[in-house]
């Protein structure tokens, strides 16, 4: 069982990775993008058998309370088999 | 007065913290082991510069949850002072003891050089001493330092007078090149609506001594011993 976390600057925060490679994309001659975010993302590796439900709220807490900055940041979190 | 100076794993500006409290200002000071669950007796606490784990995950937010910010919290609440500095600010942003966020410098480039700071307030105990109109020259080192917080939260520290200083050229206005990472309003340091936790991105500590450049940052230790001292003699009285 894995958990999936995307962790994603918010819209209001400057981003000047993303902007920083949307140059160097226009630069290299890729056309029509409008817009680059750069983020993070997490793999977590669950013991098997365990509960995806109680993962998933445990897993949220922690992605709120650590894995992301809520001032800063929004996140998604998925849970496979 | 005790100063007491958190060490987390690699943080790398907790002796130069020691060294001005202790041996410029002559103040009893120790370091204490970020596995600490206690500061002792304690009238103050620096939580210094540094890449605290590695500034893994994001600057401060490991050791945010050390052991030792728990009795930090603590003592805040009891109305102790808090003084974050460079890393030590990402941390107690990180911590919810001061609002908003440090990011990435906004030309991406890790700045290392002197700036000027404007004074926004003497309304506090890390700024009294500091002259009205006084520019501090005072070196910064950080590759996140940008600070950030919504438009609320702005308003709020607007306000609330929680401002303490801005980065400001060398006449002390606050202009876009005088701003070395993108800090929204120019902002380099704030404290917190109480008043007694306080965090900066420049060094005082590296400032405190007029072999290292400049000695401007003395002012905010000065006014620190100050506000603890008044306290003291208010309590004596």
């Amino acid at each position: 069982m894995k958990a999936k976390i995307v962790i994603t600057p918010k819209k209001a925060v400057v981003d000047p990775q993303g902007k920083t490679v949307q140059g160097a994309l226009a630069q290299m001659g890729y056309t029509g993008v409008t817009g680059v975010h750069i983020g993070k993302y997490i793999e977590i590796d669950l013991a098997p058998g365990t509960d995806k439900a109680d993962a998933q709220k445990a897993l949220n807490d922690a992605a709120h309370r650590f894995l992301s900055n809520p001032v800063i940041e929004d996140y998604k979190l998925e849970i496979t088999e | 007065m005790n100063f007491a100076v958190l060490q987390f794993p690699a943080s790398n500006c907790d002796q130069d913290a020691v060294h001005a409290l202790r041996d410029v200002f002559g103040h009893p000071t120790r370091y204490v082991w970020h596995k600490e669950n206690s500061l002792g007796d304690t009238d103050a606490v620096i939580v210094p510069g540094g890449f605290s784990y590695g500034d893994y995950l994001r600057c401060g937010a490991i050791a945010r949850f050390s052991p030792v910010m728990q009795a930090v919290k603590q003592f805040a609440e009891n109305g102790g002072l808090v003084l974050g500095i460079c890393n030590g600010f990402q941390v107690l942003t990180e911590a919810g003891l001061l609002p908003g966020a440090l990011v990435r410098n906004r030309d991406l480039q890790f700045h290392c050089e002197h700036i000027f700071l404007k004074t926004a307030t003497p309304d506090s105990p890390f700024t009294n001493k500091i002259p009205a109109g006084k520019i501090l020259r005072m070196p910064i080192a950080h590759g996140e330092g940008c600070y950030f917080a919504d438009e609320e939260t702005l308003a709020k520290l607007k306000t609330n007078n929680q401002i303490l200083w801005q980065y400001c050229d060398a006449a002390g206005n606050l202009t876009d090149t005088a701003n070395p990472n993108g800090a929204l309003l120019n902002i380099a340091g704030i404290c917190n609506e109480k008043r007694n936790v306080a965090g900066l991105m420049p060094h005082p500590e590296r400032a405190s001594e007029p072999l290292l450049g400049s000695a401007d940052g003395r002012l905010i230790f000065e006014s620190m011993i100050a506000a603890l001292e008044n306290k003291a003699a208010e309590k004596a009285a």
